[in-house]
């Protein structure tokens, strides 16, 4: 990189790309080139930054300034006034939300500071289309250093030590997982990577592979090499065509440099990667499911054991890990086991990758060490709760997981605890809620899409879901009786016990823990009839406000099954009976005069 | 073998490593319920998709409950089938299951006979809470000539799947959806008549619910009976007198031959005649085609195939119209014995009693689905007139039975009318995989050799094996039997035989596993091969009291040829009884 | 005799028998062969899997078995325009569900339905990673991000 005095980085993650990123690019670099400073100044598009919230975003190296919310119009300010002139453009700063004070340096940021980025190590450091520059950073050195100078067996006591467990919700030690696989006696033996990243609100492997794909591809070539698989199996969602792209870029890269392919680095080691595409089931996250699904077959789940490390693809030996798992790997060959061990909590070692989500100032990718606390997590990284409101809930783990509350704030995070909080960990969807959502209405978003996600083949997840469901429904309609959560809680105890898979093993988990930890707003919905997050709306009340009132009938006549009544001048009244909660009274009313209670 | 100790039910047990805890439990006198489990180990049969969760236990140590089912046995397990935890998740995945049930158990044609009805009575569930909210999945129901297909009551043991897939290697019907809407049925939810499938009826057989059940012609036979102006005639199948004893209690394996005969003749039925004397029939049609081909063949004509197939099972001949039309020319040309048995109801023997053809109405008693198809099939008739009016399987006949209050445990056994009723013992196993075959060269041997066989049991063709093989020496000449019974084990026969690898002279081939005894239309055997093989034995003791045991000696045979047809493969036996196959693979038009 | 007629052009069946071809006539690459079936013809309708299953010599009832399985398969061919609703949990809590009955008011069908001119289909999805933009609404390859009810005519404007 020596040759540019001056990188900007621009963003080409998803939530980027679709605000226009491509344009900002396009736009500085003929800005550059009328300038002619080409030469001296390179535009890069790396993968995500993890800072979602405010993109598309621009990041100008060396000085580590960050623009935020860049427009494609911006770029001749940007050429002009910080690359020409050296003028921080101040509106293009990220502010403080509280403070409003503008950051110049992205490493002050609240939102960095207390990250500390493994996984995520390339994203939004290099360009992931290119192999040079991944090789820049280290890249593909672990491959090296494992295929000249150490046994199959040392690389898995690495990883064993380092006391990595799989990221992609099971929590399994990877380096007894590979040690499992490599155990098995198999002509064929296949390592696949499980990129079916499916959980709603989980972003964490896309950006992985859209960041920084050849950290996968090395990971996994070292996977090969321990248990002594030559093929490899990258299963990705086709719902992801700019992680498919880099990665077959990626993989073409990386044939092409000897890094992947027959006789790697010339070791005699041969190993190849294929991509196989998801076609939108969750279920398929789950290994034997998955497996299936690469079979050609539906994504329906068997029973364990066997495991996939005894008969997996093809009825062979095979290891599956996640998308974050390997993503790891080359650095914990390179730094060592015990630097990786030395992060995180006692039992719960490096770093995780959540995706913050929901009513919280900034949306995004970010890596902490095990072990940091919810409060660090949404507060300081996070930034807070959106329009100034209440904290809630945190929905971690997606819709396996569970709903933490304020008492949950300050545990600290990791596999344990958060299975003793009633969540767990999952892929690291983090969901934030506030005061306006309502935890019957929550648990049932939950339940439809378990409802629809579950593949049907037993019967708790397929018919027990539903029936959770439908009992949801009627609780947030008003209908349900006291006895109703006693039965959505025996329910939800059967279906975990009796599921086949995972889904239905863990799919009661946000009702289980919202009757735990908000038991006072389900028996309001079903003693009082009442919502008291104002969401459900069969049990909103249109009330008109006498004070406001002026009795100018406007209400009356908008209302379409006539529940208003009272004379012109006169306050007017709605009878809750004939009401069917439309809201266009209150849409009509110019004077502020009809409330919900 | 290597045992393992565990302890179920505070019971110490040992098992040789890999038995599952449903296994195991049963060693110790445990009965762990199932639902979706079906094991037919004598034939090589196993459904386990684990879904139905109703055989989980708790396992010491274990987050979550075990299906016993696909649960292997480890070291010092501690096993409990019955605690609280268990029955109240196995009483609320039962709820569940009967949530999404329709509740008109009252007129279900399974109601009595059904395992889903069975295990709600075992677990005492006496209230379906939430019932009244709940959604049920709905399909749209579907009647092909055999099968009524009514996907309201499947609750997706996926056992019709294993067998059509796995067993039969039909590929008619296949998981479709997902989640709640999820059920077994032929691709685009089409109907079954405009799929592969081959009637064969194992779906039915196995099928827990009142989900797939069998056309019921009941109704039409009745009808027949009370028409003043239509004679009836009746035969029955070699495989029904085995069997149809099961539907009234009596154990597998009772004969009860003559008892069926009287019950027949209380329903009615003009004449109560035997599908055995056709099988008798077809022997000689069939037996004379083997030696005509074999000599051919071994005079170095090439256009003689070998090996000759049987064509006797319907569900056989639709399998390889389906997925073999290249070999149509391959298979006997003989009819089966439910359609030479109307061929010559309607000719000869309605010209014996001199009436029409079209004021008679056969009736076949048959163990089978397929028959039910066979004998709709266009070329089976005369002007519009089929040979065969209708066939009814061992169950529907059952049920008949009971509705004209007769108590067949009571009757005096009785004798099949003439000349229609006589029958060998050749004929009557028929019913079982084998047996046709071993008929064949009952008759065969003694007509190509001019020799008294004597020994009459050729036993080296009998068994369950799914695909058997053995050589009989005929005075010389080595003669090659290839044997399968489930069509996925014909598949493999067949696929020799078109690439040239089949070493087979003649090939037998029922579609049902067992032959003819474990078809689609007999008494449900609810997962227990014993009772097949109840049957199978049944079958070969009613042969061994026969005092004729070879088909061509049948003096009604012989003077059937005699009197009306000159002699086995003439002219008019090859009208009457040998009919020709259709290619019925899908054909992709190119649009121009 | 219950043999069905199938109906394609030339073309259409060399095309789906080369997919088929490319990957080996493998039954276990039914996924990829179905992959490449859709993005060619756009949906997957029963003539389509006919084919296939005479390419990879499987039962064609396995093949619908998959393609109903999996969300992305479809059998009926999208709008001109086709709309999805993410409805992952960042856009839910976000308002998504509100969007989405705009979009059904405005263009009076259901999710899974096109409109009568075959202009406009609408689906939901789950998540497609852009939770910083939640709620985010696809129309055809295009993203909107932060749609509020509010902004639901005037995106269906830019396609009049």
């Amino acid at each position: 990189m020596s040759k540019y005095s001056m990188h900007l980085l621009v963003c080409g993650g998803t939530s980027c790309h679709a605000s226009e990123s491509d344009a900002i690019v396009c736009n500085l670099r003929d800005e550059l080139e009328a300038r002619g400073l080409v030469d001296s100044v390179q535009v890069i598009v790396t993968g995500c930054f993890g800072f979602c919230e405010k993109g598309p975003i621009v990041k100008v190296l060396p000085d580590n300034t960050f623009y935020v919310q860049v427009k494609p119009e911006d770029a001749q300010t940007i050429v002009e006034e910080h690359v020409i002139k050296g003028r921080k453009i101040t509106r293009l700063l990220y502010q403080d939300p509280v403070t409003k004070e503008p950051f110049a340096d992205s490493k002050n940021m609240g939102f960095f500071k207390k990250q500390l980025r493994i996984v995520l190590r390339n994203c939004g450091f290099i360009n992931p289309e290119n192999i040079d520059e991944y090789i820049a950073r280290e890249g593909y050195q672990a491959l090296g250093k494992v295929l000249s100078e150490m046994s199959p067996e040392e690389v898995i006591k690495v990883v064993k030590d380092s006391g990595q467990k799989g990221r992609g919700g099971g929590g399994f030690p990877t380096g007894l997982k590979w040690e499992l696989a490599r155990k098995s006696v198999s002509d064929e033996k296949y390592v696949v990577c499980n990129a079916d990243e499916g959980d709603p609100g989980a972003f964490m492997d896309r950006s992985v592979l859209e960041g920084d794909p050849h950290s996968v591809l090395e990971a996994m070539a070292i996977c090969g090499y321990s248990i002594g698989a030559s093929n490899g199996l990258i299963y990705i969602r086709a719902e992801y065509p700019l992680a498919i792209e880099r990665l077959k870029i990626a993989i073409k890269q990386a044939r092409e440099y000897g890094l992947l392919g027959n006789d790697i680095l010339g070791t005699g080691f041969n190993f190849d990667i294929t991509l196989r595409y998801g076609a939108g089931a969750f279920v398929c996250g789950e290994e034997t499911a998955l497996i299936h699904s690469m079979e050609g077959l539906r994504g329906e789940p068997t029973v364990k054991p066997p495991f996939p490390a005894e008969s997996g693809y093809r009825g062979k030996p095979t290891n599956v890990n996640n998308v974050e798992t390997f993503a790891a790997i080359p650095v914990i060959i390179l730094k060592g086991s015990k630097w990786f061990s030395s992060i995180g909590t006692e039992k719960a070692k490096g770093t995780k990758v959540f995706a913050l989500a929901g009513k919280i100032n900034n949306v995004g990718l970010i890596e902490v060490p095990m072990g940091t606390t919810l409060r660090e997590v949404i507060f300081e990284i996070g930034g807070g709760i959106r329009n100034g409101k209440k904290f809630k809930g945190v929905q971690t783990g997606g819709p396996s997981g569970g709903c933490l509350t304020e008492k949950h704030l300050d545990t600290p995070i990791d596999f344990d605890n958060l299975i003793a909080a009633g969540s767990m960990m999952g892929s690291g969807a983090m969901i934030v809620l506030d005061q306006d959502d309502c935890m019957v209405s929550m648990a049932k978003y939950f339940l439809d899409f378990t409802v629809e996600e579950s593949c049907g083949k037993c019967a708790p997840c397929r018919i027990g879901n539903k029936r959770l469901h439908e009992l949801l429904g009627q609780i947030c309609d008003g209908k349900g009786t006291l006895s109703d959560l006693d039965r959505l809680r025996n329910m939800s105890l059967v279906i975990k016990d009796t599921s086949l898979c995972g889904l239905g093993q863990t799919s009661p988990n946000p009702v289980l823990s919202m009757l735990d930890n908000f038991w006072d707003e389900y028996v309001a919905h079903v003693t009082d009839k009442k919502c008291p997050a104002g969401q459900c709306r069969s049990l909103m009340e249109y009330i008109v406000n006498a004070e406001n009132c002026v009795g100018c009938t406007a209400c009356a006549r908008v209302c379409p099954v006539n529940a208003i009544s009272g004379e012109r001048k006169e306050v007017h009244l709605i009878d809750s009976s004939i009401c069917i909660k439309c809201g266009a009274c209150m849409e009509k009313c110019k004077f502020d005069a009809i409330f919900i209670s | 073998m290597e045992t393992i100790k565990l302890t179920i039910d505070n019971k110490e047990v040992d098992v040789p490593r890999g038995t599952t805890i449903y296994k195991a439990a049963k060693e110790l006198g445990i009965d762990i319920p199932t639902l979706c489990y079906m094991d037919l180990h004598d034939l090589n049969i196993e459904n386990k998709p684990g879904g139905c969760r109703i055989c989980v236990v708790e396992v010491e140590g274990r987050r979550n409950l075990a299906p016993t089912c696909s649960t292997k046995c480890e070291s010092g397990m501690v096993v409990k089938t019955h605690s609280t935890r268990v029955l109240n998740a196995r009483r609320t995945v039962m709820e569940f299951i009967l949530s999404d049930h329709p509740k008109d158990c009252l007129v279900c044609s399974k109601s009595g006979n059904c395992e889903l009805q069975t295990m709600a009575h075992r677990l005492g569930i006496r209230e379906i809470p939430g019932a009244e909210f709940a959604e049920t999945s709905k399909y749209r129901k579907d009647t092909s000539p055999s099968i009524i297909r009514d996907l309201d009551k499947c609750i997706m043991c996926r056992r019709c799947e294993t067998m059509c897939n796995d067993v039969q290697t039909v590929g008619a019907l296949s998981a479709v959806n997902r989640g709640f809407m999820a059920t077994v049925a032929p691709a685009f939810e089409q109907n079954l008549e405009h799929s592969t499938c081959t009637y064969c009826g194992q779906c039915v057989a196995v099928c827990p619910t009142g989900a797939l059940t069998e056309v019921n012609h009941v109704p039409q036979v009745l009808r027949a009976l009370v028409d003043p102006t239509k004679t009836v005639v009746v035969q029955t199948a070699p495989a029904v007198r085995a069997a149809l004893g099961e539907e009234f209690g009596m154990a597998p394996g009772t004969l009860v031959t003559g008892k069926m005969t009287a019950a027949l003749r209380a329903l009615g039925f003009d004449y109560v005649f035997d599908t055995d004397f056709a099988a008798d029939l077809t022997i000689m049609e069939e037996g004379t085609e083997l030696l005509d081909r074999l000599s051919r063949h071994l005079k170095g004509d090439t256009t003689a195939r070998i090996p000759i197939l049987t064509s006797c099972c319907p569900g056989w001949v639709n399998f390889f119209e389906h997925y073999f039309p290249d070999l149509k020319d391959v298979p006997s040309t003989a009819k089966s014995p439910q359609q030479m048995f109307g061929a010559i109801a309607k000719s000869y023997f309605a010209e014996k009693i001199g009436i029409n053809r079209k004021d008679m109405v056969v009736v076949s008693i048959m163990p089978c689905l397929a028959k039910k198809y066979e004998c709709q099939r266009d070329e089976f008739s005369v002007d519009g007139n089929p040979d065969v009016d209708f066939s009814i399987s061992t169950r529907e006949l059952a049920t008949f039975i009971k509705q004209a209050n007769i108590d067949i445990k009571t009757l005096q056994d009785e004798e099949f009318d003439t000349p229609l009723g006589e029958s060998t013992g050749a004929s009557v196993i028929f019913g079982n995989t084998g047996g046709v075959i071993e008929a064949a060269c009952r008759t065969a041997y003694e007509l190509y050799t001019g020799k008294k066989l004597e020994r009459i049991e050729f036993t080296e063709l009998r068994g369950m094996e799914g695909v058997r093989s053995a050589t009989i020496d005929f005075n010389g000449l080595p003669v090659n039997i290839g044997i399968a019974h489930g069509l996925g084990n014909a598949r493999k026969l067949l696929d020799d035989v078109r690439s040239g690898k089949s070493v087979y002279h003649a090939i037998e081939v029922m579609a049902c596993p067992g032959g003819c005894i474990g078809g689609g239309g007999q008494p449900l055997h609810h997962g227990n091969s014993e009772v097949i093989k109840a049957r199978a034995a049944a079958l070969y003791t009613e042969d061994r009291k026969k005092p004729l045991r070879k088909s061509h000696e049948n003096p009604f045979i012989v003077k059937l040829y005699d009197e009306f047809l000159g002699k086995a493969g003439s002219e008019k036996a090859h009208h009457l009884l040998h009919t020709h196959y259709f290619d019925k693979k899908k054909k992709i038009i190119i649009k121009h | 005799m219950s043999s069905i007629k199938i109906e394609l052009r030339k073309d259409d069946v060399d095309f789906i028998k080369g997919v088929c071809a490319s990957f080996n006539n493998d039954p276990q690459e039914l996924i990829n062969v179905l992959h490449s079936c859709q993005e060619h013809f756009g949906y997957l309708p029963a003539e389509i899997q006919e084919v296939v299953s005479e390419g990879l010599n499987m039962p064609v009832a396995k093949i619908y078995g998959v393609v109903t399985f999996y969300s992305f398969f479809t059998m009926t061919p999208k709008g001109k325009n086709p709309i999805s609703i993410c409805l992952g949990t960042a856009c839910y809590v976000r308002g998504a569900e509100k969007v989405l009955d705009e979009f059904k008011k405005e263009l009076g069908i259901e999710v899974g339905q096109s409109t009568n001119d075959n202009k406009f289909s609408l689906s939901s999805l789950r998540c497609v990673g852009a939770c910083g933009l939640a709620p985010v609404v696809l129309v055809g390859d295009k993203t909107y991000g932060r749609v509020a009810p509010d902004d639901v005519k005037n995106i269906l404007k830019e396609y009049e």
